[in-house]
């Protein structure tokens, strides 16, 4: 263990901004670049480093497997409840140009709900299809 | 009530998508179960007061999200696709509570949940195809059946159940990308994803550039005919249906399959139009071709076969071709034929699969010889088996009939009298794989495998005698499926609508 001294404490210097660049794409697919499947993918993927780094133990203190198997339904929960809620307020599935005091503010806060639900869910698909593979032959 | 009926469209796609995540969080057999229930009986209501309001008159048009269409997803429901909607919904519905036993019985308790959600997401894209009048939409929905699908088969006990999925998941894949490399092409030529509005551009741009229109015509031809098993696109259908567990065998058989003819038919008669395919095109003696070599060639096949699920599996490919005959003779007769053995097969597919996943939860096996003399200890199992096969085999008095008569005469007012033969030919293969099954179940003696078996509990033979009694029934009375097949045909064989 002694040997990859150099990997694991790049590994923690590193996962900080790997999350925060995950937060970036994010909320600047807005306007740049990005958006949930993106962040989702950066976000399983410091998960995934942590386990290649530190073992499998410790990624599923991080992210236990009972989280990351729920939070695969949870983001299309949240997608779908965000339609649901456009439905709810007497207009169309999906339409949630009614979920704030004007129609761009709405849009806005509508796509923001979607893609956080993405985002969990791609990063939870990551994680689960890690740790499946990983636990493969134990 | 008059404040939910604007959003059904919607709705039909919602409930079983929002069942399928309940699923998935409750993570207990049981639960999962019971939502599933809810949802499956929840849709036949929706789709049948969806059905309800089309045949008042009109189309019914949804904008998801708000959006005006054709820049928007528009949910689109006429008497064609109200009618499958209403298919799909009702063949969850009978036979879900056939479910519960059945799936406890042969997958292991801690995936029952996941099955459920699987079962409600491939519901959801089922539906989903059927509904939708955006063609890229429907491929989105493509996937999430398929996927789901490729989950349920690989559910099944035997090892060989994994390679089936796998073998699925290749040739599933390739006619996805077909389709979408098809649909990439109407994009191109027309700017439109829409199928109305294709369908409008689509007479001038063929004029003006006829080639990529007949090349996309190609790859959805070819992309779509892999989803519904068109022979000789059906090698991954045996194995799927054959390691499957039963009851994802017998939604699968009566619904997946369906519905892909469902979208064949309508890119051929909405989109694409009577004009070009089948007066331009040889797309009508292609058709009738394979559908031909399919009744032979798949019914022969199921001659040989000792598994019994599989060998219903290589009937459901002949059955297939009975289908896709109709909309190669394209005339109303003929599509009328096509889409109510849509209707017509799944009821007596799902009731054999049903008796034989009975069986199966009875003697653990459904090899020909473990069944010898197994009519006599399971007399109302056995005695739907052979109520379903005289309809595989189209004995007038079950709902068999009723499809090849309108397919006969539209293939006598299309093609000729030699087509007719050929069907009639064709029936009589049925005869031989139906009978030497009756034979061996009624008129052997007991197995020692089927010493201690009995009729199956009541919530597995109820689905089943539902839908024997549908087989007969349809047989006779054919008001709501041929009446409404007929609608559709018209409305379809009339024109671009």
């Amino acid at each position: 263990m002694s040997l990859d001294l150099i990997l694991r404490i790049g590994t923690k210097l590193i996962l900080p901004f790997i999350l925060l660049f995950a937060l970036y794409v994010q909320f600047h697919g807005d306007y740049g670049p990005g958006g949930g499947f993106q962040a989702g993918v950066i976000a399983g993927g410091m998960v995934i480093l942590i386990g290649i780094t530190f073992g499998l133990g410790t990624a599923k203190r991080i992210a236990p497997q009972v989280m990351v198997e729920r939070m695969v339904p949870l983001g299309v929960l949240i997608y779908a409840g965000t339609g649901v809620a456009g439905l709810l307020l007497g207009k169309n599935f999906l339409d949630y140009g009614v979920l704030g005091h004007d129609p761009v503010h709405a849009r806005e806060l509508g796509i923001l709900l979607v893609e956080l639900g993405v985002l969990i869910t791609v990063s939870g698909t990551m994680t689960a299809l890690f740790y499946a593979f990983v636990e493969r032959g134990r | 009530m008059t404040a939910v009926m604007p959003h059904l469209p919607a709705l039909q796609i919602v409930v079983p998508l929002l069942g399928a995540i309940l699923a998935g969080f409750l993570r207990r057999g049981p639960t999962a179960f019971a939502v599933a229930l809810a949802v499956s009986w929840l849709m036949p209501f929706i789709a049948g007061a969806l059905l309800w309001q089309v045949l008042g008159g009109g189309s019914i048009s949804y904008r998801l999200g708000g959006w005006q269409p054709p820049y928007g997803i528009e949910y689109r429901v006429d008497v064609f696709n109200a009618f499958v909607l209403m298919l799909v919904s009702v063949i969850g519905a009978v036979t879900m509570p056939y479910a519960r036993r059945s799936v406890a019985f042969e997958i292991d308790e801690g995936r029952q949940a996941w099955f459920y959600c699987m079962y409600l997401l491939c519901l959801t894209g089922l539906l989903g195809i059927t509904i939708t009048g955006d063609a890229f939409n429907a491929f989105v929905f493509l996937e999430v059946s398929a996927l789901a699908t490729y989950v349920l088969i690989a559910a099944g006990r035997d090892r060989r159940a994994l390679l089936a999925s796998y073998q699925y998941l290749i040739m599933g894949t390739i006619g996805a990308t077909f389709y979408v490399i098809g649909v990439g092409l109407l994009w191109v030529v027309t700017g439109s994803l829409n199928f109305v509005d294709v369908s409008a551009r689509l007479a001038e741009a063929a004029t003006v550039q006829p080639r990529p229109v007949i090349t996309a015509l190609a790859f959805l031809t070819v992309g779509v005919s892999l989803k519904l098993a068109l022979f000789p696109l059906h090698s991954w259908l045996p194995n799927a249906y054959a390691y499957a567990p039963s009851f994802a065998t017998t939604f699968l058989a009566a619904t997946a399959t369906k519905v892909a003819v469902y979208l064949l038919i309508r890119l051929y008669f909405s989109v694409f139009g009577p004009t070009l395919n089948f007066q331009k095109l040889p797309v009508s003696e292609l058709i009738i071709g394979l559908s031909i070599a399919a009744m032979f060639a798949a019914s022969f096949i199921a001659i040989f076969q000792t598994n019994l699920k599989r060998m219903l599996a290589y009937s459901s490919v002949a059955q297939i071709g009975y289908i896709t005959l109709g909309i190669g003779i394209a005339n109303k007769a003929g599509l009328t034929g096509s889409i109510v053995h849509l209707a017509n097969h799944a009821v007596m597919k799902a009731a054999l699969f049903l008796a034989l996943g009975a069986v199966f939860y009875r003697i653990g096996s459904v090899k020909l010889h473990d069944l010898s003399g197994i009519g006599p200890k399971m007399p109302l199992t056995m005695a739907a088996f052979v109520v379903a096969g005289f309809g595989i085999i189209g004995t007038p008095g079950t709902v068999g009939f009723i499809s090849k008569w309108y397919l006969a005469v539209g293939a006598l007012n299309e093609v000729g009298w030699p087509l007719v033969l050929v069907i009639m030919a064709s029936s009589l293969l049925a005869v031989i794989y139906i009978g030497r099954v009756v034979e061996v179940a009624w008129f052997r003696d007991p197995s020692p495998t089927c010493i201690g078996a009995s009729d199956p509990p009541l919530s597995m033979l109820i689905p089943l005698l539902v839908l024997t009694a549908a087989t007969i029934w349809f047989g006779i009375d054919t008001q709501w499926t041929a009446g409404i097949a007929g609608k559709a045909a018209g409305m379809l064989v009339g024109g671009l609508k």
